[in-house]
């Protein structure tokens, strides 16, 4: 009887206080850090950084926590970055609000897609998935009222305007509402993957009938993860297209979206709320340098880099590169 | 108190009976012990009452609720709870996490869900082991992660299949024993068994399947004198 | 719209079908056996375009005699593939498994850019050239013998298949692998060779394609996803399913894109793709 009231005396969460300390740490440097004086090149890749993590933190949703693949998620990024630019140029409707304007879109859209599509499991799904981030890509191509192949050109606001939520004289503020929606997804992810939502979904994807046995409507629930993962993935689109302004489809449709997000949480450990942040932290300053170092001919060399880097982690380390800290690291010992 | 009946439930894969027009009913309370050869469509039956698999024709009635052609989720979160003859852990979960998606369907808390979750994995004596995945676990402890796991749902009635299957000897009666300590909770429970000492022990009814048919229907002692059962099941077994 | 412009639709889809049928059963073979997609499907096509290519501009090989080249190449490649990467995740999760192929499609493409540019290239003046008249239909001649040629490969496959010992001793460890050991037929080997027959096949595609199609970089995204499509359709593992699915598709293609608008010819695929996958998920014509 003392075992069992010994196990009910654990705090819920094993997380060692080291780690959260050094969380907070690392959340207080990132604030600070533009104060040391960043030059625009490593604001940029602090961008990318906080950007590519909830991108693939998107990913991690639906993948990794409800073992659904998708390799079209970059579909959901695209109607992001559409939805600001098309109601800011078309309406005038500042970004802030069509940021969320885009948000349920792309939600809509998952529940539509979600509903026939989430009825196929494994290849099927994946397969489906692919087919549908190349259609929307194929569609807006040729769709007129959003600008088709030559895509969206955003007027540009003389001056920087938190309004129109362009700045032209430094990346500043950009690195900061990055960084905010970088932290709030995380969070919403982390908590998210510590309730019940999170438990079921973990269960659909270590056994889906199983998780039946047990209550769990799976396609519902496949469904609602889903939704999440759109949701998650269409702000940084938005923001994506304020910070470069000029969007078509072949940039934020581009199949390469959804392989970044696929390669990233891979890298850094699937189904895990650090995966992507390891990931893209490891992945994108390698991609931007590749750029600057070996680029110029179209951008292949980071592509190259990678597959070798996804074919390598399969073959080594499927748990990606957090599997490499040991487990009491992060947690407190248990009694085992 | 009638749990659950079942009513001429019938289903065949391609050509081939697997139930055909079976029909019984458990007391609230009681344990229903399933046998019948391999084959005789015991798991089938399962799937047909647990909704995994669509019956073609009869009716299934629990309490006084139908829930002939129900999913299995709807019927689990009714209180209808079950296991796998092959076993279905979520392997890369720990223990204490495979109960607790079981507590959720009657806990929204998490805390609350895992300190129900902590209570079941001590009744079936696997306390010291809920930090160990699921895939780290023997045979016997999977069989008993599973047996906990429906436990947690908190259900009316359990079916179980196979629980004595494929362990060894040695492990048989600690999980006999927690079938009756579980019964002893007031739960309902249908279980399939090979093993007929074991039926003949733990059963207050017995329901002998063969080739999809139901063939006797009795308490144990009955049973075991049945000419039929005898014939196409206990004949090849030293009938105890 | 008169007939002749829908038997002329009907002709070309047929002819395209047939070899996006031969693509499929290479897919499909690979399935079967290993339950892997192999996602670099459609560039180990392009591989093959090339491999057509640089033989006609650097040796002057017109592509109907490198054909055999080719294909030794490609299940060369195919061999490789299983070697240094699928033997490695065959007990990974499905997951693993196609996120590896995945990129190993992003690394032989992007490679294949790297060294050969995204430029359009094509071979000039083949040998098989100009186009016959039957009645009112126009066929190609490099079309029409790429189809047959899939076709003649396709039957031969088929044939391979179900009837020569080292096919029986595939399905037989396609359906049961540690089965198949227990009788002496070592899966690796197995799975080596239905790598090398499953490429094989794109080889034979790929260079026949080389006659008359556009070869860069990125041709074979289309294909390899109209080879996910038959395979889906025709029964993942089955091989004849892929004849039926492969000529449906080319049929679906080339009306669809006469009929509505051509610039949505992979959105008409797709919704035929999710109709039955959804409605018939055990494919249309089941396994073997």
């Amino acid at each position: 009887m003392d075992k069992l009231i010994t196990a009910k005396s654990e705090p819920l969460w094993n997380t060692n206080n080291k780690v959260v300390s050094i969380v907070y740490g690392l959340i207080t440097l990132l604030f600070a850090l533009p104060l040391f004086g960043l030059n625009s090149f490593y604001l940029h890749l602090f961008i990318m950084i906080f950007m590519h993590a909830v991108m693939a933190q998107s990913w991690n949703v639906i993948a990794g926590f409800s073992g659904q693949i998708s390799l079209g998620h970059g579909a959901f990024f695209g109607i992001g970055a559409y939805a600001t630019s098309f109601f800011y140029m078309q309406y005038g409707v500042t970004p802030w609000i069509s940021i969320f304007i885009g948000i349920f879109i792309s939600g809509v859209f998952a529940v539509l897609i979600g509903i026939p599509m989430l009825r196929l499991s494994g290849h099927y799904f994946a397969i489906a998935t692919l087919l549908i981030g190349i259609s929307f890509q194929v569609v807006f191509q040729r769709w007129d009222l959003v600008g088709a192949a030559s895509g969206l050109w955003v007027t540009m606001t003389p001056e920087d305007s938190w309004i129109a939520l362009q700045f032209h004289s430094s990346k500043l503020p950009y690195y900061y509402i990055f960084l905010i929606f970088f932290l709030i997804s995380f969070f919403s992810v982390w908590v998210l993957s510590r309730s019940k939502l999170g438990y079921r979904l973990r269960a659909i994807r270590d056994d889906p009938q199983a998780a039946l046995s047990l209550g769990i409507n799976v396609s519902n629930y496949k469904i609602i993860a889903y939704v999440i993962s759109a949701m998650i993935m269409a702000p940084m689109g938005s923001l994506f297209a304020q910070y470069i302004l000029i969007i078509d489809p072949d940039r934020v449709f581009n199949i390469e979206i959804s392989i970044i997000v696929l390669l990233i949480t891979v890298l850094g450990g699937i189904g895990n709320v650090w995966g992507p942040i390891i990931g893209a932290s490891i992945l994108i300053p390698i991609s931007e340098y590749s750029r600057i170092y070996l680029g110029g001919t179209g951008g292949a060399v980071d592509l190259i880099l990678y597959g070798l880097i996804l074919m390598i982690i399969c073959v080594f380390r499927p748990n990606g590169l957090i599997s490499f800290i040991p487990k009491d690291i992060l947690e407190r010992k248990k009694q085992r | 108190m009638k749990i659950l009946s079942v009513e001429n439930l019938s289903r065949s894969f391609g050509g081939i009976k697997a139930n055909d027009n079976v029909s019984f009913s458990v007391e609230q309370g009681s344990i229903l012990g399933i046998i019948g050869p391999n084959g005789a469509g015991k798991s089938t039956l399962f799937d047909l009452i647990t909704g995994y698999t669509k019956a073609e024709s009869g009716k299934v009635q629990f309490f006084d609720k139908n829930i002939f052609g129900l999913s299995p989720d709807k019927i689990s979160n009714l209180g209808v709870g079950r296991t796998f003859q092959k076993l279905k852990p979520f392997a890369d979960q720990t223990l204490l996490e495979n109960v607790m998606i079981g507590a959720f369907v009657k806990e929204k808390n998490v805390k609350k869900a895992r300190d129900n979750a902590l209570e079941i994995i001590n009744f079936v004596d696997l306390i010291e082991k809920r930090h160990h995945f699921a895939k780290e676990l023997s045979t016997g402890q999977r069989k008993r992660l599973e047996m906990a796991r429906a436990m947690a749902i908190e259900p009316k009635l359990l079916l179980m299949d196979e629980v004595t299957g494929g362990v060894d000897q040695k492990t048989i009666p600690g999980l006999v024993e927690l079938i009756k300590k579980m019964k002893k909770t007031g739960v309902t429970i249908i279980t399939i068994e090979h093993n007929i000492n074991i039926i003949m022990e733990i059963s207050d009814n017995v329901l002998a399947l063969d080739q999809g048919k139901s063939i006797a229907f009795g308490p144990p002692r009955e049973i075991q004198k049945n000419k039929q059962v005898i014939d196409s099941y206990l004949g090849t077994f030293d009938a105890a | 719209m008169t007939s002749e412009i829908i038997l002329q639709a009907i002709v070309t889809g047929l002819m395209m079908g047939l070899i996006y049928a031969l693509i499929a059963a290479g897919l499909s073979l690979i399935f079967g056996l290993m339950e892997i997609v192999n996602f670099a499907h459609g560039e180990h096509l392009m591989l093959s375009m090339f491999s057509s290519f640089w033989l006609w501009s650097l040796f002057g090989l017109d592509p109907l005699f490198s054909i055999p080249i080719t294909i030794l190449l490609l299940a060369f490649c195919g061999v490789i593939t299983h070697y240094f990467l699928i033997r490695y995740i065959l007990k990974a999760k499905m997951l693993i498994q196609i996120c590896a192929t995945f990129g190993l499609s992003i690394f032989i493409r992007s490679i294949a850019q790297l060294l050969w540019t995204p430029d359009f290239r094509n071979v000039d003046k083949p040998l098989l050239e100009g186009r016959i008249e039957l009645g009112s239909v126009f066929i190609g001649q490099p079309q029409l013998y790429a189809s047959l040629v899939c076709l003649v490969a396709f039957v031969g496959l088929y044939l391979f298949v179900t009837k020569t010992e080292t096919g029986l001793a595939l399905q037989a460890t396609a359906q049961d692998r540690h089965a198949a050991e227990v009788l002496g037929i070592p899966s690796n080997k197995m799975f080596a060779i239905g790598w090398a027959i499953g490429l094989g096949c794109v080889g034979v595609a790929g260079g026949m394609m080389a006659n008359y199609f556009f070869i860069f970089t990125d041709v074979g995204i289309n294909f390899a996803l109209f080879a996910f499509v038959a395979v889906a359709l025709g029964g993942f593992g089955s091989i004849i399913g892929c004849l039926y699915a492969g000529i449906i598709i080319g049929l679906v293609e080339s009306l669809g894109g006469l009929l509505i608008d051509p610039s949505f010819k992979l959105l008409y695929v797709f919704v035929i793709y999710l109709l039955v996958v959804i409605y018939k998920p055990q494919g249309l014509f089941g396994r073997y």
